[in-house]
């Protein structure tokens, strides 16, 4: 038994090795998060339920329905992006504020890796949701009239977001002090979708909420989502979005591993 | 020396935790930190282990500057932290084989110490199930297993036996007992004097923060005084004559003990028995006492204002 203990020789430095903890981190985000029930739920729940209130309630309300389904779709994907976001900053701050995170810690691992795990369950998470609301769509009336390379381009682009967003929630994660706040903090990604065009053209909008609708990274990327699936005209949103996106992402990777890295080393 | 440290400080805020400690631990060696709730031994524990950065001091694991390059010193030592560090959602084994992974052991050597330690901690029959569903005594055992998956040459344990019954603390000191036969050398923490006295070849005595005293089991026990006798009388007017004829002697009337210095041996004892007899006091009984790691504990980190009563010995040495 005790050849069980024999220091053995490996080394934990270098490209393989990094990478080799990368898949090990995501392995295990994944597989907490597939059996994490609540929050599993509520992104398979929760984008049905924001599907069903926006097309039977409001939709009724707000002009012809059908039409109302077409324009709405790619606002409530982003939507929901925004609560996997938010779950994923509760998940990233229960982690970051457990005793395994000291073990992670105290191991010859790099930071990001335990960052890029949660970033990719948080894909995978909003991956599920985003196939369920589009299920939702299309059985509620929704019609678009994309064709393969258009469906491609619309994963990309909602890729793209959602890996900003995860990157942003876990930043915001490991900045909260506790679940709780991670919550709080991330109330701001539930929100700004609605200041946007996803549900109401910002037309419509009193001209300060105007301003903000217009000039926020979720309107281009909803109207290239719109755009692509439905044939609106794109214009100058497509590369505002990804600049947005490219943007959010970068800022968020750099910040999140510092963060990461001093928060441990009080 | 392969772990070192020099001149700890560390503050929280205007709180100062740590106050110039010192302390090191030799190769196969078994360091016990030994102290009261607050005294600063989990965040010594945490700058060993690179999770807190000191205000000041050096921490050297096998060489290596701990403070300047924690990622070279994090592949020498392990850390069983005071909190649980176990994912609660993943099973035992899913656990193991993580940290193997993590260690880059590869997938089939990660697998095989999965079960060599499962076997080990006597953990197999629960391996595939998630630890959520087990006890608090088989998540602990998997805490220390999961730290000795990298065959770690330094072993940090932050109260390895708290929330043990006896059973599972007298099985993790045979297996912390295996580890140090098998060379590991070990730093742990303790509030158990009993742990201290059984494991640890050098114990650390903390305290508000500082060193109060360090030293092997049996030196810090000479430090309160060597062995003593302690004699039960029969009545008051023997307690006062008995304090009469020996004036450094400790008077607990309440028990009816009287405790004096001794050497252990029997020749002292019949003496002492003989010199009572002669001055007339009834004794109900004797016993020989050594000092435990408890009174130099209690001697050491609440200093006893002048009237309290001298600490009585917890344990008797036949
Ligand atoms: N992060 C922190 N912020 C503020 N104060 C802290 C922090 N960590 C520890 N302390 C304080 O430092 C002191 C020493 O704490 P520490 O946890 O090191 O003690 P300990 O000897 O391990 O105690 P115990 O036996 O209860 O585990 C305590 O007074 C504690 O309140
Ligand atoms: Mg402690």
């Amino acid at each position: 038994m005790t050849t069980a203990l024999a220091a053995p020789a490996v080394r934990h430095t270098g490209a393989r090795a990094a990478l080799s903890d990368r898949l090990t981190m995501s392995a295990r985000s994944l597989r907490l998060t597939s059996r994490d029930a609540d929050t599993l739920v509520m992104s398979i729940v929760l984008p049905v339920l924001l599907m069903a209130l926006f097309v039977y309630v409001f939709g009724g309300a707000i002009s012809g329905r059908a039409e109302y389904v077409d324009y709405v779709v790619p606002g409530i994907v982003l939507l929901c992006a925004g609560y996997g976001a938010a779950s994923t900053a509760m998940v990233v701050a229960a982690d970051t504020t457990s005793g395994m995170v000291d073990r992670l810690r105290s191991l010859p691992v790099r930071s990001s890796a335990v960052l890029t795990g949660h970033v990719v369950a948080s894909v995978a998470r909003n991956a599920l949701s985003t196939a369920v609301v589009v299920g939702a769509a299309l059985l509620m009336g929704f019609r678009p009239d994309a064709g393969p390379l258009e469906w491609l381009a619309t994963a990309g682009v909602l890729l793209l977001y959602v890996l900003a967003l995860s990157w942003l929630a876990a930043l915001l994660g490991v900045l909260a002090s506790g679940v709780e706040s991670a919550s709080a903090l991330s109330f701001l990604m539930l929100f700004l979708p609605y200041l946007s065009s996803a549900f109401v053209p910002p037309e419509t909008l009193p001209t300060a909420l105007r301003a903000v609708a217009e000039h926020q990274p979720i309107t281009p990327v909803i109207e290239t989502v719109r755009g692509l699936l439905t044939g609106t005209p794109i214009g100058s949103s497509g590369w505002l979005a990804v600049l947005w996106c490219g943007g959010i992402l970068a800022v968020a990777v750099t910040a999140a591993g510092w963060a990461y890295r001093r928060r441990g080393r009080t | 020396m392969l772990v070192e440290a020099t001149g700890l400080c560390k503050s929280f805020g205007a709180t100062r935790v740590l106050d110039g400690v010192d302390l090191s631990a030799a190769e196969g060696e078994v360091l016990a930190l030994l102290g009261p709730n607050g005294a600063g031994k989990t965040t010594i524990v945490r700058i060993l282990s690179t999770l807190t950065r000191p205000d000041a001091g050096t921490v050297r694991i096998a060489g290596v500057d701990a403070v300047r390059e924690p990622a070279r010193a994090r592949a020498l030592f392990s850390l069983t932290g005071q909190a649980s560090a176990v994912d609660d959602r993943q099973t035992g084994r899913e656990n193991l084989v993580m940290m193997g992974h993590l260690a880059h052991l590869g997938r089939r050597e990660s697998r095989r110490r999965a079960d060599d330690l499962l076997e080990r901690f006597d953990l197999t029959h629960a391996a595939d199930r998630r630890v959520q569903t087990w006890s608090g005594g088989m998540r602990r055992r998997i805490d220390l297993a999961m730290s000795l998956v990298g065959g770690p040459r330094v072993l940090f344990l932050d109260e390895p036996t708290t929330g043990l019954d006896p059973a599972g603390r007298a099985t993790m000191w045979d297996t912390i007992g295996d580890l140090v036969r098998g060379g590991t050398t070990l730093v742990l923490t303790t509030q158990h004097l009993e742990e201290a006295d059984r494991l640890a070849d050098r114990v650390v005595l903390v305290d508000g923060g500082r060193v109060t005293a360090s030293g092997t089991p049996e030196a810090l026990k000479t430090l309160v005084g060597g062995d003593r006798l302690e004699i039960r009388v029969a009545d008051a007017a023997g307690l006062r004559r008995v304090a009469d004829l020996h004036p450094a002697a400790v008077v607990d009337r309440e028990g009816r003990t009287v405790t004096l210095p001794s050497d252990g041996g029997a020749a002292h004892l019949h003496a002492v028995l003989d010199e009572l007899r002669a001055a007339g006091v009834a004794v109900d009984g004797v016993r020989s006492a050594r000092p435990t790691l408890d009174d130099v504990f209690l001697a050491l980190t609440r200093p006893a204002s002048p009237s309290a009563p001298q600490p009585v010995a917890a344990g008797t040495a036949a």
